[in-house]
């Protein structure tokens, strides 16, 4: 069994708010650079269905050359092996080229039987490349997974939750797999791991040879702005014991409507 | 000249920020208030291979360079002077003299269990009546058939009560002054070696700084380690090497009391402005920051050259003394911007100014280190 994690590489999200809309137009992002926090869950996974069905596994992600940072991490926590896709029409496009990008990646990697990806992005944050990939490669979607509880016999049983509940599903593969944070406790890479991935060469897959030249894009970002940021105000509530705090508090939210 | 670091030691120093800020930072405070060696943080270090960073594949290390560690020291003293120092003396003082001077058999048995973490490793030099002047130790060591039987006591060593294996200095021919010293390998629990209470200190509370007392404690003749009576070149050359971590030790608290203090000095408002608008609080951030980016270059100096295999003797004396000193001047002012509240116990700068104190007094005074790097100077 083989199984292919996406990965993207991220602001760190402490440094996300000095992330400047330039930074964001030119590609050219001056912060420090981490695996997304969600993907960690979905590598975690994949080296766990490693140990439990002999799965074989391997990073793929989509970014200029260089940029591999995440996918070193991910080989440090011990991901079998890395792929980066340098598909520039993808880098520029849509959610929907990088779909597409990625879903062929996977197809050129061969026997993928389960794709592996995290919730969203904490940069991008839309939530809907997976939705994509798995659209591109005509395969099953089961989004939100807490848990993967078997593989067997070319199924695929797992829990996931809902609003409201939680379900158990049974799915063919192959299959692509959005897991939510509740699925695994990503482990911290060994630093024996970071040392060998440091040095890892790790391979380039190209438009041309994925037949990616042009991507056609169905979406067009005609300006990009920050958010406004938001001003708050603290108040502090003073009172002598804690009772008269908590009216005062409750006060406050009333006047307020919060309550 | 590259100022840059390489690929790898890129990755280790974001991956022990990454444990040190999520794992250790939120921890100290605690550690200081309660005196608790944070154990369980040493259990999962181990477990990632940082207790053994610096040691070689073979042996249960990870193999990385000495720049590598002194980055690893910084990320974690910058978190919790603790456990900074508890690290770098099990590292320095303890895994590297067993590296550098063990049989392989002693580096099968006692270097491997260091550097997978399995244990801690302590350094036992000092004594109530010889600190720098180091071969005025009286712990003796006696040959008696296939054993050394050591008696005396040692003071301050750091981890001293809790590790699994010390190396302890002592005389083994009291005719020969410094020429008369060596170094044995003492597991914990054998008869005769009894740890002494836990010293109560002004700083790096949760650090185990223990007396230990030998009473006819006897070792098997093959615990001496290296050549008998080579104890002192063996010791002053693992107190180069420890005084590189030391000084990062120091790099890592300034950092951390310099951050905090530059944090403060956007929030906090007085008359009308954020603190930091005033050209005062600027000066001394500036001040601040120069001093520990000398103090960095001073130390990568020292690793670099150590990790070439050049004299760094002189070098890792100045790391030390710079940054240490510089770390304190750095303290001072970082509680200066908080004014009254730098003087909390709620707000890190003060126990990070206790907690480097030490820096300036352990691994060589910096009157001993102004005496190493003044000889040679002179001699130059
Ligand atoms: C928290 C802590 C942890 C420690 N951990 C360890 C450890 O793990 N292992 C270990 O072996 N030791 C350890 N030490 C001991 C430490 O290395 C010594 O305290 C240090 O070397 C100084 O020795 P001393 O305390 O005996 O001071 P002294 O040597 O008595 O010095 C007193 C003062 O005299 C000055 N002085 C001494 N000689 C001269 C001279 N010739 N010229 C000018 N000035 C001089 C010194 O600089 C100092 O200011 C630790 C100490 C502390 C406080």
């Amino acid at each position: 069994m083989k199984v292919a994690v996406l990965i993207k590489q991220t602001p760190d999200t402490a440094e996300l708010p000095k992330v400047s809309p330039e930074e964001v137009r030119s590609g050219d992002v001056k912060a420090t650079m981490v695996i997304n926090p969600w993907d960690e869950y979905a590598a975690e996974e994949a080296i766990q269905l490693g140990d439990r069905f002999g799965a074989s596994s391997v990073a793929i992600s989509l970014g200029k050359e260089g940029e591999t940072d995440a996918l070193k991490h991910a080989l440090a926590m011990g991901v079998n092996s890395a792929l980066l896709v340098d598909v520039e029409a993808a880098r520029e496009g849509d959610v929907w080229a990088v779909a597409t990008a990625l879903a062929a990646a996977v197809q050129h990697e061969g026997d993928v039987d389960v794709v592996l990806t995290g919730k969203m992005s904490v940069d991008g944050n839309s939530g809907a490349v997976y939705t994509g990939v798995a659209c591109k490669l005509g395969w099953n979607l089961l989004v939100n997974v807490t848990k993967i509880v078997d593989i067997a016999d070319g199924v695929v049983t797992a829990e996931r939750s809902f609003e409201g509940g939680q379900e158990t599903v049974t799915m063919p593969l192959p299959v692509v797999i959005s897991v939510a944070k509740e699925i695994n406790d990503p482990r911290y890479p060994s630093f024996m791991g970071i040392r060998k991935a440091s040095r890892a060469k790790i391979p380039v897959l190209t438009a041309q040879e994925l037949g990616l030249e042009s991507i056609p894009r169905a979406v067009r970002w005609e300006n990009l702005r920050k958010p406004e940021a938001r001003h708050t105000e603290v108040q502090i509530i003073e009172g002598e014991t804690v009772e008269e705090q908590a009216a005062k508090l409750v006060d406050a939210l009333l006047a307020e409507k919060v309550i | 000249m590259d100022f840059q670091l390489n690929d790898e030691q890129r990755a280790i120093r974001d991956m022990v920020r990454r444990f040190a800020q999520e794992k250790v930072a939120p921890l100290a405070h605690h550690t200081d208030e309660t005196g608790e060696f944070p154990a369980q943080i040493f259990k999962e270090m181990g477990e990632l291979g940082l207790l053994g960073l610096p040691v070689p594949e073979e042996y249960g290390g990870v193999g990385a360079d000495t720049v590598s560690y002194a980055l690893a020291v910084e990320e974690l003293s910058a978190a919790c002077g603790s456990t900074g120092l508890t690290y770098a003396a099990h590292t320095s003082l303890a895994c590297m003299p067993l590296l550098w001077f063990g049989s392989e058999a002693q580096k099968r048995k006692y270097l491997t269990h260091l550097a997978q973490g399995k244990g801690l490793g302590a350094f036992g030099l000092t004594e109530p009546q010889a600190g720098s002047d180091a071969a005025g130790l009286r712990t003796t060591a006696v040959k008696d058939g296939d054993s050394w039987v050591l008696n005396g006591q040692k003071m301050w060593i750091t981890s001293g009560a809790i590790a699994d294996v010390v190396i302890v200095a002592a005389v083994t021919d009291p005719e020969r002054g410094a020429r008369g010293i060596s170094n044995f390998i003492v597991e914990k629990g054998t008869p005769g070696f009894i740890p002494g209470k836990n010293e109560p200190k002004m700083g790096l509370k949760g650090s185990v700084t223990s007396q230990l007392f030998f009473q006819d404690c006897r070792i098997p003749a093959e615990n001496l380690l290296g050549e008998l009576n080579g104890g002192f070149i063996q010791f002053m050359k693992t107190l180069d090497g420890g005084r590189i971590s030391i000084a990062a030790c120091s790099l890592g608290l300034g950092r951390a009391a310099f951050e905090a203090a530059r944090e403060y000095a956007k929030q906090r408002h007085a008359f009308g402005h954020p603190i930091a608008d005033f050209q005062a609080i600027q000066f001394k951030l500036a001040d601040m920051a120069t001093e520990l980016e000398a103090s960095r270059l001073l130390i990568y100096q020292a690793a670099v050259l150590k990790d070439r295999g050049r004299p760094f003797t002189k070098e890792a004396a100045m790391a030390k003394l710079f940054a240490s000193e510089a770390a304190e001047r750095v303290c001072y002012q970082a509680i200066q911007i908080h004014g009254g509240y730098g003087y909390s116990r709620e707000y890190p700068v003060e126990r990070i100014y206790r907690d480097n104190r030490l820096m300036a007094i352990g691994e060589g005074t910096s009157e001993i280190l102004r005496m190493v790097i003044g000889r040679r100077v002179l001699r130059e």
